[in-house]
């Protein structure tokens, strides 16, 4: 058991560098800070100046280095952009991303599994087919495009919902919540819709088709045959049993929520991570770029590694030791 | 039909209310935030948009472009010495902390926006002294005699010399030396609003300063300001359609005609302080990426003319920009002194004079060339670009467009590595020889620093720097014309049109646009006061 969470620590760190390095060597091609940093009145001395003192004139590996060096220490830098500490500026947005990111979640297993469920009991229904296919919408519909329709409907022409921003956020100190004021709920609701739609069409037709793989098994059918009631079948048999490969999946995308939720967050100006990563693309604000991305790739190696251990949790046939060999 | 009425009418009384309780509050969104409040680490536009609410420079532009005294009440050159300005400080004006405004903090903000971090250093290189005058004035001396320096002054900002003392601030914020000053995120200006919260890319706050000086001389109509950057263009306009801000700047060119239309809402225009041009490489020996080989085709000055004539401005004005844009024939626009109504005649349109052109320079079968084009710096950039690709194919030029944001466009032209280009600039100083300086100078480590046309013309060069010392303002002025006609004659840059700005109100407050793209709330009226 230690044995293999130490080889899965070692594997990460690995990933993790790769990822650094890969994304060092990208920051050539995103561009050149300097003009964004400096005005228009700048000299070419001034460029001189300035791209030695950032260290941009080094090759990248040698930024990488350093950035390494000064990232082990805690220090990842300051924002070309808004000159403060890149890791004060991660942790003063870190809160709208990931309030967003759990409403979306909850938003897209509650629904997801509900309307799952319902479809696969009322396989030929009509309601059940006007879902299914509204759920292919779902699917198919770029991010952007569902918020801008869901902007339009409700804020512009119906004037129920905010089309921008957190509204009103408290301040705890260490965290900002929007969870407790009105105008900050009501912010919430068209971007987590628009953030958790295809995550929740994705887990919709999936405990669907397990739901409809487990009602086949022949257990249901003696539960059946014994004269369960059908609703006793349905959620204490059939689901439970649905449910361990929905929530793996479920743990997989909730890392892609807060990854990808930078399209939503631009749409909507939600001031989180996702949109300060937009802006440092923009203006290359490369300590803001790569902390960012050392960061969700840390996410995700950490999911990774508590599914793996789950996994190690739940399948006994893991646990046996390798030398039985099959 | 019933429901539907009680509906619309709910709406209606909705978006009433909100017009009528955001009478004295602006709710104001722009595509962008400040970088940061020190008002002399960043010479970029909303950055000093930000701080022409709280600070004041000693001079400004009205919404004109003309020069308008702020914390100066007169300026004039010293009648013994050509080389100084004076400066008469206005009286009674104090600091939103309470203290008093006077020549040591116009000395103070001058020398720190000298000092080496600061980004403002380069407007203010002629000066090698700010004294204390005689009564309340202050001296510049400068290195020679330098008839606009006031015009360098406008987006200048002045601080108090105690408060930054006290708090440290006394440097300007070094961003790559890892500092965060206390200037960055605190402001303590004359200006007419005093910020009353920010965070940063989300809101900025700012309230009425009850002391400001100028209480009695500007409408003053609002009493406390809301910034919010909207970065999405549709959703900026969303928020100025369902009410949710008052004002918004940066609205998109295809939407101006439904905002226009809405009810409470209203869209004024002026033309901007920023022209669009094209820059040809004429000074290689022989181009990148062309299919001439062994010389550069863009060289000769006739190519460089048939190209001109190509283009027709006023299909890119009606089609691509949808009406919004003052078509041009020079690359400044008309508020700019130097600018004469014949400068600005663009050439005719005509496509038989251009290839005959290309035919009397030795290209009657044309030749092929890249073109390096922003797609997110100005109003529908990419689009020009691609409508003057299909121009310059009818007279025999084949241009590979290749566009690219501008992080990685403005560094082509900062090394010289274009041999055609898209370039938008704006003119600080509305005067000329800012223009020569930077666009027609031979590149060096001081002049020249955008001249990414490889043009040297050591003449025109000695006539460039000329222009700095002359004090005779009509002798000035023959000398721009002069220069100009060279630039002209030569066509190094291919003019295309001065951008028009647009502003998105609600019809509750009224206000005229400001050339620079810089409203200055104290100037905003609202009709319920």
């Amino acid at each position: 058991m230690l044995a293999f969470i130490l080889r899965r620590l070692f594997q990460s760190i690995i990933v993790l560098l790769i990822v650094g390095f890969v994304a060092f060597s990208m920051f050539t091609f995103v561009g050149d800070p300097i003009d964004n940093m400096l005005g228009q009145e700048r000299t070419q001395a001034d460029i001189a100046r300035l791209r030695e003192q950032l260290g941009l004139d080094q090759p990248f590996f040698v930024q990488y280095w350093n950035f390494l060096g000064n990232a082990i220490q805690g220090n990842f830098g300051i924002s070309y952009r808004q000159g403060r500490p890149v890791s004060e500026i991660l942790l003063e947005r870190a809160p709208a991303t990931l309030e967003l990111a759990a409403v979306s979640a909850f938003f897209a297993m509650l629904l997801g599994i509900s309307l799952g469920v319902f479809t696969a009991i009322r396989r030929n229904g009509m309601a059940s087919n006007v879902i299914m296919t509204l759920s292919l919408i779902g699917v198919s519909l770029p991010t952007f495009l569902i918020g801008i329709l869901l902007i339009y409907v409700f804020s512009v022409e119906l004037n129920w919902l905010p089309s921008f921003g957190r509204g009103a956020v408290v301040d705890l100190g260490w965290w900002t919540t929007g969870f407790l004021t009105t105008s900050g709920l009501q912010a919430l609701i068209l971007p987590a819709i628009t953030l958790g739609l295809y995550q929740m069409t994705l887990i919709m037709r999936l405990v669907r088709s397990e739901m409809l793989e487990v009602l086949r098994q022949e257990y249901i059918r003696f539960a059946r045959a014994r004269g369960l009631r059908e609703r006793a079948v349905n959620f204490r048999h059939a689901l439970k049993n649905t449910l361990v490969p929905v929530i793996t999946v479920t743990g997989l995308q909730l890392g892609a929520i807060i990854a990808f939720a930078i399209i939503t967050e631009t749409v909507f100006q939600w001031p989180g991570v996702g949109l300060l990563f937009i802006n440092a693309i923009q203006f290359v604000d490369i300590p803001v770029m790569a902390a960012y991305l050392m960061l969700i790739s840390v996410m995700f190696v950490s999911i990774n590694l508590i599914v793996d251990l789950l996994y190690f949790a739940i399948d006994p046939r893991l646990r046996v030791g390798k030398g039985r060999g099959h | 039909m019933k429901l539907t009425r009680q509906v619309l009418m709910a709406t209606t009384a909705l978006g009433l209310m909100a017009g009528a309780a955001s009478a004295e509050t602006l709710r104001w969104a722009r595509s962008g935030d400040a970088l940061t409040l020190d008002p002399h680490a960043q010479n970029e536009g909303p950055t000093h948009t930000m701080n022409h609410q709280i600070y004041e420079p000693l001079l400004l532009r009205d919404t004109e472009g003309e020069l308008e005294g702020a914390l100066a009440t007169d300026w004039q050159v010293s009648e013994e010495d050509p080389n100084v300005w004076i400066f008469t400080l206005r009286e009674g004006v104090t600091f939103h902390g309470g203290e008093t405004f006077d020549a040591e903090d116009v000395i103070f903000s001058i020398e720190r926006a000298q000092s080496p971090d600061s980004d403002m250093k380069e407007l203010l290189t002629s000066i090698t002294e700010v004294r204390a005058g005689e009564g309340n004035t202050v001296e510049f001396v400068t290195d020679g005699p330098n008839p606009i320096l006031p015009a360098n002054l406008t987006n200048l900002f002045i601080m108090d010399k105690g408060w930054a003392e006290e708090n440290g601030a006394v440097e300007v914020q070094d961003v790559e030396g890892g500092e965060q000053t206390f200037a960055a995120s605190n402001t303590n200006g004359t200006g007419p609003y005093q910020l009353v919260s920010r965070e940063a890319d989300v809101r900025t706050v700012l309230e009425q300063f009850p002391d400001y000086w100028g209480m009695d001389e500007f409408p003053m109509a609002i009493d406390r300001i809301e910034f919010t950057p909207i970065q999405n263009e549709a959703t900026r306009v969303a928020a100025l359609l369902s009410g949710e801000v008052d004002f918004a700047q940066d609205l998109p060119v295809q939407d101006l005609e439904r905002v226009a239309g809405s009810e409470g809402l209203q869209v004024i225009t002026a033309p901007q302080n920023r022209t669009i041009f094209f820059g040809l490489n004429v000074g290689a020996d022989d181009l990148e990426n062309d299919d001439v080989e062994g010389e550069n085709p863009l060289a000769n000055r006739q190519v460089r003319q048939a190209m001109n004539m190509a283009i027709n401005r006023d299909a890119i004005q009606q089609v691509v920009m949808r009406g919004q844009s003052e078509p041009t024939g020079i690359i400044i626009p008309p508020f700019v002194n130097g600018w004469t109504e014949e400068l600005d005649t663009p050439p005719e349109g005509d496509m038989e004079a251009a290839m005959q052109l290309m035919e009397e320079a030795g290209y009657p079968d044309g030749f092929s060339i890249q073109l390096d084009c922003p797609n997110d710096r100005y109003i529908n950039d990419e689009a020009i670009c691609q409508a003057v690709v299909g121009m310059l194919s009818q007279a025999g030029i084949t241009v590979n467009l290749d566009s690219k944001p501008k992080a990685q466009h403005f560094p082509l032209i900062a090394n010289s590595t274009t041999d055609f280009f898209l370039l938008g600039w704006g003119v600080p100083t509305f005067d000329s020889e800012y223009v020569f300086n930077f666009l027609v100078h031979t590149k060096g480590d001081e002049l020249g620093s955008w001249n990414a046309t490889g043009y040297s013309n050591p003449e025109l060069d000695a006539q460039i720097t000329a222009l700095s010392s002359m004090t005779d303002l009509e002798e000035r002025d023959a000398a721009i014309a002069e220069i100009w006609e060279e630039v002209q004659s030569e066509t190094l840059y291919l003019p295309v049109h001065n951008q028009v700005l647009n502003w998105g109100l609600t019809d509750g407050i009224q206000t005229e646009v400001q050339p620079e793209d810089q409203p200055k709330v104290k100037y905003f009226e609202t009709s319920s006061s």
